[in-house]
């Protein structure tokens, strides 16, 4: 029996882009990585949170195939490449989908600075967006006195989503529609924010890369310049990054 | 002890649970022609599930709507078989013309609305459509006339001509299991008598592999279905037959539906099953009383039921759910997804549904055709199935055969057969190009029709699509592109966006406004979104694309225009709404 339990914990290896990286059995290779502080692109995931494995960024090649390192169970031996110039101009070209389906106003959105989509784009060299724009008309939702939601720039990411259902326990968000119709709803009646009991230090309120889900008079807090994606590479913020230990009793 | 049996017998409600989320919602969409978000929160309530689950719901699915559609609502298959153009006239667009709608947009009275949808599944019956949600076939000019009189008379459904609804059993050719039925129950008894352990064995040995088109071996999915442990455990048929070109369940639905549950219940019998689901396409609602009748019977016999054929111990009940339309669904963990009344999105892979499946149970889905060969099996044993066939696909497939060919119907051929054998068969002359296996699967050009139908080959889930020399294949791309866009379910980025990338990027070329670059660009977008996807949706959505790029490259050089760059944007199409704004048509309001 003791001897199991030991075998369950006893780290096994597999490498990524060469590296030999240790993981516990239950990890993803994204786990694995991160606990290694190797970096593996991502916006939908995010340690604590169930992964979704929606926005394909982390896609590696594991033993010769494409997988979404954030839900695929790391194996013993298992060679992952990454790093790689093919694998990273695929990242480009998911990114700079993620643009053009939405509608992004940078120069002028508050999130700019501390969003992780435009991080992503620093990260990855993007200097256009390659793409038409699809210009989509989404609606926005401005009946909560403090949390506002701006569909035109959801990457429809589902962090706010699992946010809700599973840290903060209201079940707020869903997504709903097919396709490019795909769209953030909440889970109200009127289908209104203002009817839900989201509050403004709700973890859903607060996960969105993007400039979609903003707290009302807070988001010019820092100035532009000294915001998160001003000083440090999203490479360097994802190895901190972990949903407050309050949500751990509830796992 | 006759009373208690009787009691026992189960009724028409216990095929069908009309309290499922589905069918719930399908009684509202039928009863006031939309789902109201006042319905929408009055079935949460019912439910007792959040609004958001049920919105999602509806928004999913393209049979129901969240804005009336008219009380004659007709939805024109797209499909290059079934489809409003494959005879030739564009059928939408008269009956757009002779009832005064625009597609898509109910008419101002409420009486008629005009969409398209993807494949019916009745592509050997010509151009046609749900009306109301039952099919309508062999579309023509006449017909059109005829259906917009009685759509202004306001003639009721049930008063329209009968042989409009008409849908044939064509078969053309039959092999193993389209001979004629054997007496029901035999396979099952059989399977009794053997006992679960020799049956499976029986299955393993046979060399069945899964008739969906994914061709996993049947024997071992039953066989870790079986060993895997759960509350219960369940068989799931699916007969969401939604790829374009395929109809061949919906014959054996409505001709072999008695050996279709025999296979399941030897299944249930094999894994330890007590439920089972058949998922029934929406567009194939009009086969559901004949299906439920077809259960009865099975009741009847105790072929279904308490202690099955005598054999305590043994319990299997069938209940079928209705989709509504979503191509997606035909992926098992989709499937299953809607079966547990939410969209239907694919689920993570591992766990697989075999393990952890409806309800996060073992489950055994498989399709229509699989279940009908195993129950052959069960009765005529594996050495005479696997005699058939080639050594690593034995036995039989089922086609759909339809499009530029004279006999189009459902033909079974052993496995091996070659493209060519098929077309001589079907009537097939001067075919440039056959696509096999649907839009996600193969097109193959005249210099590959020597290849064979089998796994090891050419492989299909049964639908074979003729293009005569005359058909336009680009305009076939562009078909397909539009298909997977409209389907995609939009979980994953490289599929929800590229697939709509994919769909602008052919139409550019096949208005002949791309540049040589754009050919360039097409390839790479169908790579990524083929490699980056989620699920088999995506990582076949552009097969269709690198194969004509490989075998027809002269089809995009001719399309191409020679300049170094053209706007993605048709600009002069763009300037289209401002035109009908301002009322305006003059040689100002165009571009040179």
């Amino acid at each position: 029996m003791a001897r199991e339990a030991t075998k369950a914990t006893e780290p096994n290896n597999l490498t990524i882009d060469g590296q030999t990286v240790p993981f516990k059995a239950g990890q993803t290779i994204m786990d694995a990585a991160l606990a290694a502080r190797i970096y593996i692109p991502h916006l939908c995931h995010y340690p604590g949170l169930k992964p979704a494995g929606n926005c394909r960024l982390c896609v590696v090649e594991a033993n010769g195939k494409s997988v979404a390192a954030c839900i695929t169970p790391a194996q013993p031996g298992q060679q992952v490449c990454s790093d790689t110039s093919e694998l990273n101009a695929a990242r480009l070209a998911i990114t700079q989908m993620l643009f053009v389906e939405g509608n992004h106003i940078c120069p002028s959105c508050e999130k700019s600075g501390n969003c992780r989509l435009q991080a992503m784009g620093y990260y990855l060299g993007m200097l256009e967006e390659h793409f038409h724009q699809f210009n989509p008309r989404r609606e926005i939702d401005a009946s909560h006195p403090t949390v506002l939601l701006d569909r035109d720039r959801c990457i429809l990411c589902d962090l706010c989503v699992r946010a809700s259902r599973d840290v903060d326990k209201k079940n707020v968000f869903a997504i709903a529609g097919r396709g490019i119709h795909a769209r953030l709803i909440v889970n109200t009646a009127s289908g209104k924010l203002g009817d839900s009991n989201i509050e403004a230090d709700d973890l859903a309120a607060n996960i969105c890369p993007v400039g979609a889900i903003l707290i009302r008079e807070r988001s010019f807090d820092s100035p532009i310049g000294e915001r998160i994606y001003d000083r440090l590479s999203i490479s360097d913020t994802a190895m901190t990054e972990h949903v407050p230990d309050k949500g751990k009793d509830h796992d | 002890m006759l009373m208690l049996m009787m009691s026992r017998t189960p009724l028409h409600s216990a095929n069908f649970d009309k309290q499922h989320l589905l069918h719930r919602l399908y009684a509202l969409q039928h009863q006031n022609c939309h789902i109201s978000t006042e319905s929408v929160a009055q079935v949460a309530g019912e439910f007792n599930l959040p609004v958001s689950q049920v919105a999602a719901v509806v928004d999913f699915y393209s049979f129901f709507y969240r804005e009336p559609v008219g009380r004659y609502h007709m939805l024109l298959s797209n499909c290059t078989s079934c489809g409003y153009r494959a005879g030739g006239i564009d059928v939408l667009e008269k009956l757009c013309q002779n009832l005064n709608v625009i597609p898509g947009i109910t008419r101002a009275d409420g009486q008629v609305s005009i969409s398209e949808t993807s494949c019916i599944g009745m592509c050997d019956h010509g151009a046609s459509m749900l009306i109301n949600g039952m099919p309508l076939v062999g579309l023509d000019e006449k017909k059109v006339t005829q259906i917009a009189r009685l759509v202004s008379e306001q003639t009721p459904l049930s008063k329209w001509p009968r042989d409009w609804f008409r849908i044939g059993c064509p078969i053309q050719k039959r092999g193993l299991l389209l001979r004629d039925n054997s007496r029901s129950g035999d396979s099952l008894i059989k399977a009794l008598t053997a006992g679960p352990q020799h049956t499976l064995e029986q299955i393993v040995h046979s060399g069945l592999r899964g008739r969906g088109g994914a061709g996993f071996s049947t024997g071992r999915k039953w066989q870790f279905c079986r060993e895997a442990a759960g509350d219960a455990h369940y068989v799931v048929c699916n007969a969401d037959e939604g790829e374009p070109g395929t109809f061949k369940d919906r014959v054996l639905l409505q001709c072999y539906a008695d050996a279709l549950f025999e296979g399941m219940a030897i299944c249930a019998f094999v894994v330890g099953a007590k439920r089972g689901f058949l998922y029934l396409r929406g567009e194939y609602r009009y086969l559901l009383n004949h299906l439920q009748e077809t259960l009865e019977r099975g009741y009847k016999k105790n072929l279904l039921g308490r202690s099955i054929l005598g054999h305590d111990g043994f319990d299997f009940d069938i209940e079928i759910v209705v989709g509504a339309g979503a191509y997606i669904c035909g992926e098992e963990s989709a499937l299953i997804e809607s079966l547990e009344g939410k969209p239907g999105i694919p689920r993570i892979r591992p766990p697989f549904p075999v393990t952890h499946g409806y309800l996060g149970q073992p489950t055994a889905a498989n399709n229509v055709e699989t279940f009908i060969a195993a129950a052959y099996i069960a009765n005529d044993g594996s050495e005479r199935f696997s005699a058939v066939g080639t050594e690593r696909s034995t036995g039989s497939k089922i086609l759909s055969i339809s499009g530029d060919c004279r006999l189009p119907g459902v033909y079974e051929y052993p496995f091996g057969v070659s493209i060519q054998q098929v077309l001589d068969d079907c009537g097939g002359d001067n075919v440039q190009a056959v696509q096999i296996g649907g839009p996600a699967g193969a097109l193959l050009a005249r210099r590959d029709f020597h290849r064979q139908i089998s796994f090891e080959d050419v492989s299909t889930g049964g639908s074979f699509l003729v293009f005569g020399e005359k058909h336009d294949l680009l305009s076939v791309n562009q078909n397909f592109a539009h298909f997977f866009a409209h389907e995609s379910c939009g979980f994953c980025t490289p599929c929800r966006v590229g697939t709509q990338l994919l769909e602008g990027s052919l139409k550019k070329i096949v208005d002949g406004r791309a540049v040589a670059a754009d050919i360039d660009e097409i390839e790479q977008l169908s790579k990524l979104v083929m490699r980056y996807s989620h699920c088999g949706l995506g990582h076949t959505a552009a097969n269709h694309i690198l194969d004509s790029l490989k075998h027809f490259p002269e089809l995009f050089g001719k399309r191409t225009v020679q300049q170094a760059f053209s706007p993605q944007v048709d600009l002069e199409a763009a300037l289209e709404t401002a035109r009908q704004i301002t009322h305006r048509d003059d040689a100002d309001a165009h571009l040179e």
